[in-house]
C-alpha cells in the first residue's frame, strides 16, 4: 500500500515537474526569438533604414524604404478590400444562412483556408492573374493576401455576432427596423471591439506573410508608388537578403524582420486590448 | 359624429397603406442586402474550387507527361527536364512527423499546466505568451533558425545523435540544416497552435466530474489520465490534426532550414526538400513548359493533402466540442 502511495506520488510529481518543463519550453522559445531580433536587429535601425532604398548586392549603406513603402501599400490595399468582404459575409452566415448547407459548407470551407497553405494560395493567383496578365504586380499581392485576410475577418464577425442576444434583435424588430438595418445598426455596432479585433488580427496575419507575394508581389529594387510594378515588400526582401552572402544585406534583413516582429506583436497585443475595453462596457 | 368616424377610418387606411408600402420597401432592400451577404459568402466558398480547378489545369501537363509515376518518382531533375514528386512528398512528411513527436508532447504539457497546476495569476499571462508564439511570422522562424539554430543543433544535439543512434535515420556528418532540424524549427511553430485547442477543450469538462475524481483521492496526473483525456480525446485528436494541417503546408521556416537538395535520402541529417520549400525555390527560374507545370502539380499533392488532413480536424474538434455542449 504504501509503496503503491509513492509511486502514484512520484508519478505525480513528475508529470507535474514535466508540465512545468514543457511551458518553459514554449515561453523560452518566444523569449530567445525576440532577443535575437532585438539584439541583431536593432542596431540596423537607422535613419538611412527607413529613407534609402535597398542597396546594390555588396555595397555598403542603404535602407528599406522601398520595401517599408510597398509593404503599407500591399497591406493597407488588403486591409481596405477584405475588411467589408469579410464582415458581410460573416453577417450572411451568422444573421441570414444560420442553418442553411450553403451557411454550413461555408463555415466549413472558411475554417479550411484559415489554415490552408499560404503558398498554394499564391500559387493560385499566379495562375489566375499573373499567366494572364504576364506580369508581376502589386495589385497582384494584395489578392493573394485578401484571400488570407478575408477568412480570418469571416469567423472572428461570424462568431461575435453570434454573442449578440437574440432580445436584442427582437427589440430592433419590433420598433419596425428592416432587417438590414438590424444586422448593420444594432447587432455589428454592438460587437464593434469583436470585430475590429478580427481585423487587427487579419492584418497581423498577412503583414509578415511571405508565401504567397513570391509568386505575385515578386520585389523590386527601385522605390514605386505605382502598385501595377513588380513591387519590394518587407517579407521576401528578408527572404533574399536573408539567403544572401553579403553580410550588410544580412544586417538590413535583421532589422526589417525585427520592424515586422514588433508591428506584429503590437497589434496582437492592441487586439486584445481593444477585445477586453469593448467587451467590458 | 358618423363623419368624424368615416375620417378617422380614411386616415387610418391611408396610414396602413403607407405602412405597407415601407414593408414592401424594407423587403425588398432586406432581398438586397440578404443577397449581397451571400454573393459574399458564396465568393469563399468559389475560391476553395477555383484552387483546386486551377491547380488542376496548370499541373495537367506534367501529370500527362509522366503519368502516375509523377506522385511517387525520386528523380527531380531541372536539367534533364525529368519530374517526380517523390522526394518532397518525403520531405514534407519527415518533417511535420518529426515536427508532431516533438511538439504534441510539449503542447499536452503546456495545456495540462494551464489549465490544471497553474496559479490563477499567471494563467492569463502565460496563455497570452503561448499565443503571441503564434502570431510570430513564419519567415522570422526561418532566419533565426538559419543563424542560431541550426548551428547549434550542429554543435551539440547532432553529433550526440549520431554516436548514440546512429543508421539508417541519423547518420553523419553533423551539417546543422537538413531535415531533422526543419522538424524541429516546425515544432516550435505547432505548438502554439495545439495547445491552444487543447486548452480550449481541456476546460469543457465538466468541473463535477473532475471534482469528483480528486474527492476519492486521485492525483493531478491520474485525473488528467483518467477522466480528462477519455473526456475530451475527440478534440485533442482535432488540435493535434490542426497542428499537422499547419506544419505540412508551412513555407518559410523549412524554405530556410531543410537545406534544399534535391536527392533522395532515408538519413533525416541529410539536406532535402519539402513540397513547400521547393515551389519557393525554384519558382521564380522555372521554364514554362515542363518545370512550372511540375511545379504546379507539388501544389496540387500539398492542396490535397492539406485539404484531407484539416477537414478531419474540423470534424473531430466539432465533434468534441458537439459532446461537450451534449452533457
Amino acid at each position: 500500500m504504501d509503496a503503491r502511495y509513492q509511486r502514484r506520488k512520484f508519478v505525480n510529481g513528475l508529470s507535474t515537474a514535466l508540465s512545468g518543463l514543457a511551458v518553459t519550453i514554449g515561453v523560452a522559445g518566444l523569449v530567445w526569438i525576440l532577443a535575437t531580433l532585438f539584439i541583431k536587429g536593432l542596431p540596423a535601425m537607422n535613419w538611412a533604414f527607413f529613407t534609402e532604398s535597398t542597396p546594390a548586392p555588396g555595397s555598403e549603406g542603404g535602407g528599406m524604404a522601398n520595401a517599408i513603402v510597398g509593404s503599407l501599400l500591399i497591406v493597407g490595399l488588403t486591409t481596405v478590400v477584405s475588411t467589408p468582404i469579410g464582415i458581410l459575409a460573416g453577417i450572411y452566415l451568422a444573421e441570414f444562412g444560420d442553418r442553411s448547407k450553403v451557411a454550413s459548407v461555408t463555415r466549413f470551407v472558411t475554417d479550411i483556408m484559415l489554415s490552408a497553405p499560404s503558398i498554394v494560395i499564391g500559387l493560385f493567383v499566379y495562375a489566375l492573374f499573373v499567366t494572364t496578365t504576364k506580369h508581376f504586380s502589386g495589385w497582384t499581392g494584395s489578392v493573394a493576401l485578401s484571400l488570407i485576410a478575408v477568412p480570418v475577418v469571416v469567423r472572428t464577425t461570424e462568431n461575435m455576432l453570434k454573442l449578440v442576444p437574440g432580445s436584442l434583435r427582437e427589440a430592433a424588430f419590433a420598433l419596425g427596423m428592416p432587417r438590414w438595418r438590424v444586422s448593420l445598426d444594432v447587432c455589428l455596432r454592438a460587437v464593434q471591439g469583436g470585430v475590429i479585433t478580427g481585423v487587427l488580427l487579419a492584418v497581423a496575419r498577412i503583414a509578415g506573410e511571405t508565401a504567397p507575394l513570391l509568386f505575385t508581389a515578386l520585389n523590386n529594387q527601385f522605390f514605386t508608388w505605382n502598385m501595377n510594378e513588380p513591387m519590394a515588400n518587407l517579407p521576401v526582401t528578408i527572404f533574399n537578403f536573408a539567403m544572401s552572402p553579403y553580410e550588410n544585406w544580412q544586417n538590413l534583413a535583421w532589422g526589417a524582420s525585427a520592424l515586422i516582429a514588433i508591428l506584429v506583436l503590437l497589434l496582437n497585443v492592441l487586439a486584445r486590448v481593444v477585445f477586453q475595453s469593448r467587451s467590458k462596457s | 359624429m358618423s363623419q368624424h368616424m368615416i375620417e378617422t377610418e380614411a386616415a387610418v387606411q391611408a396610414a396602413m397603406k403607407r405602412q405597407a408600402e415601407k414593408s414592401a420597401v424594407f423587403l425588398r432592400q432586406d432581398r438586397i442586402f440578404a443577397g449581397i451577404t451571400f454573393s459574399f459568402a458564396a465568393l469563399v466558398l468559389l475560391v476553395l474550387f477555383g484552387i483546386l480547378v486551377s491547380l488542376m489545369i496548370q499541373a495537367w501537363p506534367a501529370i500527362s507527361e509522366f503519368g502516375l509515376s509523377f506522385f511517387y518518382s525520386t528523380t527531380w531533375s531541372p536539367s534533364t527536364g525529368e519530374f517526380g514528386a517523390g522526394i518532397a512528398i518525403w520531405g514534407t512528411l519527415a518533417t511535420s512527423l518529426i515536427a508532431l513527436l516533438i511538439g504534441v508532447p510539449i503542447s499536452f504539457g503546456i495545456a495540462m499546466f494551464l489549465t490544471e497546476s497553474c496559479p490563477v495569476w499567471m494563467r492569463r499571462p502565460l496563455g497570452t505568451a503561448i499565443e503571441l508564439l503564434a502570431g510570430v511570422p513564419s519567415i522570422i522562424y526561418g532566419f533565426w533558425g538559419l543563424f542560431i539554430f541550426a548551428p547549434l543543433v550542429q554543435e551539440y544535439i547532432q553529433p550526440w545523435m549520431i554516436s548514440w543512434l546512429g543508421d539508417p535515420f541519423f547518420a553523419g556528418p553533423p551539417l546543422g540544416l537538413g531535415v531533422f532540424t526543419a522538424g524541429l524549427v516546425l515544432a516550435l511553430m505547432i505548438i502554439p497552435f495545439i495547445a491552444s485547442v487543447m486548452r480550449d477543450v481541456f476546460e469543457t469538462v465538466p468541473a463535477v466530474l473532475k471534482e469528483s475524481a480528486y474527492g476519492i483521492g486521485c492525483t493531478r496526473w491520474e485525473v488528467i489520465r483518467n477522466i480528462v483525456l477519455p473526456y475530451t480525446r475527440v478534440g485533442v485528436i482535432g488540435g493535434i490534426m490542426l497542428g499537422l494541417g499547419r506544419a505540412l503546408g508551412e513555407t518559410m521556416a523549412v524554405t530556410f532550414v531543410i537545406g534544399n537538395a534535391n536527392r533522395f535520402a532515408l538519413n533525416l541529417f541529410a539536406p532535402g526538400n519539402s513540397i513547400a520549400s521547393t515551389l519557393a525555390n525554384e519558382f521564380a527560374e522555372a521554364d514554362a513548359t515542363l518545370h512550372i507545370p511540375a511545379l504546379f502539380g507539388l501544389g496540387l499533392i500539398l492542396f490535397i493533402i492539406t485539404f484531407v488532413v484539416l477537414s478531419a480536424s474540423e470534424w473531430l474538434i466539432k465533434q468534441g466540442e458537439r459532446k461537450a455542449g451534449g452533457r
